[in-house]
């Protein structure tokens, strides 16, 4: 069930791209860091359709394929943002254009059946933005209350679900950082009990379902499609992705995904070095920011540079985030300072790229530069994550993609002020 | 502050008292001066400072004065930067503590000018959120010093990032916020131990959406729009031109006291009038006690320094037609505004801003958290530089503040993207010297020359790598940063005894 939706896509787009029978693309002479292996010199990755047939060293391009000069260029996977509203927020303070929580004060604080797919809008001029810089795909994911809602994986690549969507449910969030205890009743407890309570029912919900129908249960604390979507995640057919800061409430909440039995994702982790041996041994990936190192809240008072590379170092494995999804461009300067506080470049780059598809169960597909992935690659002018390199051109789906965004046609419009209407003042001047 | 507040009773007390009674006649008196303002200040010289003498040798020197030196030179004594050059140009002195810098980078000390570390510090609590004092929409009298506290753990690793010099600001939720504070970050135990000496007073105000949202849609009270942020700024700036005439009304009645004074006196001194007989005698009547001054209003008195131009103006401003409209309100109300902050669409009025040279503090490339920052694009500084305007890159963050390098270097390289020819030294100045302007502390601070304040940062590799660490922070010459040494970043008050339960494992 988990990957129907794109192999229901890919055979859509098959048949069309059979009709047309596209060149292939051959990127050649680059260096390819395929995101889970050594870096490949004077690489030529061949592109067709919408996957990369082949990635070989000093290979030839096959007849008939448009070439594309890469040398001296950086070729990478392209990067995932996750743990990122993007899709669903356009302007912050504008709340009509706001759908990752609902706008109500007072909307229940359970709320998993809230599902990114009913906002995402992919017209959202935030998504070139993104992908100006690299960004190909991403987790959108949703924000408030205890429990989000569902995020999905999108391609950010076309203006209707059905060329974008690859995973409808990529994972259940709940958020244990202050604003979710603030919602769940203002202390820990009175919020992990609420989220007890929830899974709790939820697991009795999918043990008797029959009874639930005829209303033989017990009273539920929460609404039945939460109940439908919390049991979906009981069966393990998506992550939990926790968010929380302090170092003990990760053990609570490793604690309390062992009790429950679900998959879990920790998010935020500023303390989650002071635990990392713990987290390495629950086996659970850390999406996190690592440019986080003030004590911003009294929860994350340990927050520092290198919690990045600490994790690693403990065998965690690590996503990296950034702040916003207006910021989803800045996820390389991310991976840049993580690097810089000792990650080591090649883990970085799969914390961007493979990670995130193998926790949200896309990496078949999705992550490396290899033969029979998707071809979403990034060509660079030079490191990947340093901050006077830019995108010099990004394939999604093996498709060059523009990199206009509303920001560049601004610029143009503004680069000669000759051009720009300016009333009376503007106007030429009477000989 | 203390002597500039008893000023007008000093005054009072000395004009008082008088001098010896002049026995000429009152046609032969000078014309008396008129009496000082409160608001005159004697300016002051910068305390001595003591600092080792130093020599930093054999870096690329980024002068941010228009030159880089490969295999340079630095000296530095007391405070002040002795040389700067070429090796061969200048001599490392006798005993100075020569450090090798060679394979590295040397920078000026970087300038934030816009900041609201120690107003709204780390941890975000409630107590300690001490920026905008929103109870009405015009505090010019209040002064982002008297809230700065200094045990901010924020500001230790803004240091860390090299960074030497805020303006502290008050925070947007009113159209006058009042005074920024001026620092270096050599910590203190209270902000007068961090002020930065000598520097002029600023001014916080801001337009747009911000204060019509606090007041407006949060209060249902004026301003609720643009035309209400406008009129506040004309009603308090007309108030304090009012003001200012008050005291030019009292310097007047002043001058015609002391006329009659002196008269007066002279008469009684060549004995033409008897003060103790029951019949003086004719001539001319006692004047009585010196007329008061009007009462002080400090928030007046700040938007007449703006006016004056002895108050710089810092204005937080998104969108192209505010920041026409103020320079224009500005030019009717008689104030100059020094910087826009924020200004993401600086980059349509580009040639304005540079006509009328008024500085533009903004980011790389934040946008879109709300519909004035909707325009943003990555190329506004590049293009502001090239149209020959001031521009600065601001934090308005402390986690920002960390990497104002990187920041120049994103804004940079946004320029270069769309063939911009922006230079290393002048996305340097982005964040040392102009923003040094912004501040009016440029000719104290900002660029590596001799005679400044030795505010100076060694980098391990170009600073405009996302790699870079800053190495070495020097502040008034004083080496307030090494990454070498264990645990760097200095441990601030709050954050002591945080972590006696944790494993002594590494730096924090």
């Amino acid at each position: 069930m988990r990957r129907c939706t794109l192999t229901l896509l890919a055979s859509l787009l098959a048949a069309p791209a059979a009709a047309q029978a596209p060149a292939p693309i051959a990127l050649v002479g680059g260096t390819v860091l395929p995101g889970d292996g050594a870096p490949i010199e004077d690489a030529t990755v061949v592109i067709r359709g919408d996957r990369i047939v082949s990635v070989t060293a000093g290979g030839a391009a096959p007849a008939g394929a448009e070439v594309l000069d890469c040398q001296g260029a950086t070729i990478t996977p392209g990067f995932v943002g996750t743990q990122v509203p993007l899709g669903l927020v356009e302007i912050g303070l504008e709340p009509s254009t706001v759908d990752e929580a609902p706008e109500d004060d007072d909307a229940d604080p359970i709320r998993a059946s809230f599902s990114v797919v009913d906002g995402y809008n992919p017209t959202s001029t935030l998504i070139p933005v993104a992908r100006r810089w690299g960004v190909t795909s991403v987790v959108s994911t949703p924000s408030g209350g205890l429990v989000s809602g569902t995020s999905a994986w999108l391609d950010l690549r076309g203006a209707t679900l059905d060329r974008l969507l690859v995973e409808e449910r990529a994972a259940l969030h709940v958020d244990l950082g202050d604003g979710g205890i603030r919602e769940g009743g203002g202390a820990r407890s009175s919020a992990l009990n609420r989220l007890r309570e929830a899974f709790d029912d939820a697991r009795l919900y999918r043990q008797r379902r029959a009874s639930f129908d005829r209303r033989g249960l017990r009273e539920l604390s929460i609404s039945r499609l939460d109940l439908e979507r919390m049991s979906e995640a009981l069966g393990g057919d998506f992550p939990v992705v926790v968010r929380v800061s302090r170092s003990h409430d990760i053990l609570r909440v490793l604690a309390f995904a062992r009790e429950q039995g679900v998959r879990l994702v920790l998010a935020g982790a500023e303390e989650g070095w002071m635990v990392a041996a713990q987290i390495a041994a629950a086996d659970v990936p850390v999406i996190l920011q690592p440019m986080t190192n003030l004590p911003a809240q009294f929860s994350q008072l340990h927050a520092r540079y290198d919690n990045a590379a600490l994790l690693h170092a403990a065998g965690v494995p690590l996503i990296i985030t950034t702040e916003g999804a207006h910021e989803l461009r800045n996820l390389r300067q991310e991976a840049g300072n993580a690097v810089a506080s000792g990650l080591p470049a090649d883990v970085a780059l799969r914390a961007l790229t493979l990670e995130p598809a193998r926790v949200f169960g896309v990496d078949d597909d999705y992550g490396t530069i290899a033969a029979g992935r998707v071809a979403n690659l990034v060509v660079w002018t030079g490191d990947p994550f340093e901050v006077t390199t830019w995108a010099r051109q990004v394939f999604i789906r093996g498709e060059s993609v523009p990199l206009t965004t509303r920001q560049t046609q601004l610029y143009e419009r503004y680069r000669d002020l000759e051009q720009v209407p300016r009333g009376l003042r503007g106007l030429p001047r009477a000989p | 502050m203390t002597p500039k507040r008893l000023f007008p009773l000093l005054l009072i007390a000395a004009v008082a008292c008088g001098g010896p009674p002049d026995a000429r006649s009152a046609a032969d008196l000078e014309p008396p001066a008129p009496p000082p303002l409160p608001w005159e200040r004697q300016p002051s010289d910068p305390p001595a400072v003591a600092s080792p003498l130093v020599a930093l040798v054999g870096g690329t020197v980024m002068t941010a004065a228009g030159r880089t030196v490969e295999d340079g030179v630095v000296v530095m004594e007391n405070g002040r930067l002795h040389a700067v050059g070429a090796r061969d140009e200048v001599p490392v002195p006798d005993g100075a503590e020569v450090i090798d810098v060679s394979g590295r980078f040397v920078t000026p000390g970087l300038i934030d000018d816009h900041s609201h570390m120690g107003v709204y510090p780390s941890p975000h609590v409630r107590a300690t959120a001490d920026g905008n004092e929103m109870v009405d929409p015009v505090t010019p009298g209040m002064r982002a010093a008297d809230a700065f506290w200094p045990q901010d753990p924020q500001l230790p690793r803004a240091v860390a990032g090299g960074v030497t010099t805020i303006q502290v600001l008050p925070g947007s939720g009113n159209l006058i916020g009042g005074a920024g504070a001026i620092v270096k970050l050599h910590l203190g135990r209270s902000v007068s131990e961090m002020e930065f000496p000598g520097a002029p007073e600023t001014l916080k105000m801001a337009c747009g959406e911000n204060p019509k949202r606090v007041y407006g849609s949060g209060r249902q009270s004026a301003p609720m729009t643009r035309m209400g942020n406008v009129h506040g700024y004309r009603a308090a700036f007309q108030d304090a031109i009012e003001y200012g005439r008050g005291f030019e009304e009292w310097q007047a009645e002043h001058q015609s006291w002391q006329r009659d004074r002196q008269r007066y006196d002279a008469a009684v001194a060549a004995g033409e009038i008897d003060p103790n007989a029951a019949d003086p005698g004719d001539g001319p009547s006692d004047p009585g006690p010196a007329p008061l001054p009007p009462e002080r209003d400090f928030g007046l008195e700040r938007l007449l320094g703006a006016i004056q131009g002895r108050v710089l103006v810092q204005m937080h401003c998104y969108r192209a037609d505010e920041m026409a409209r103020m320079i224009e309100v500005g030019q009717e109300l008689g104030f100059r505004i020094r910087s826009f902050h924020h200004a993401v669409e600086a980059y349509k009025i580009r040639d304005l801003l540079a006509r009328h040279d008024v500085s533009v503090s903004t980011w790389a490339d934040w946008w879109g958290f709300k519909l004035e920052a909707y325009d943003t694009i990555e190329e506004n500084l590049p293009l502001l530089t090239q149209a020959g305007a001031r521009g600065i890159l601001h934090s308005d963050s402390a986690m920002l503040v960390q990497r104002l390098n990187q920041e120049a270097a994103k804004a940079m390289t946004a320029g270069r993207r769309a063939g911009i020819p922006i230079t290393e030294d002048q996305a340097l100045r982005w964040i040392t010297i102009n923003p040094a302007w912004a501040l009016g502390i440029h000719e104290q601070t900002g660029s590596l020359e001799a005679g400044k304040m030795a505010d100076v940062v060694v980098w391990n590799r170009n600073p405009f790598s996302v790699y870079a660490r800053a190495d070495l922070v020097f502040i008034d010459g004083q080496r307030v940063y090494d990454r070498a040494a264990p645990n760097p970043v200095y441990r601030t008050d709050f954050e002591v005894g945080q972590d006696l339960e944790l494993a002594p494992e590494g730096d924090r």
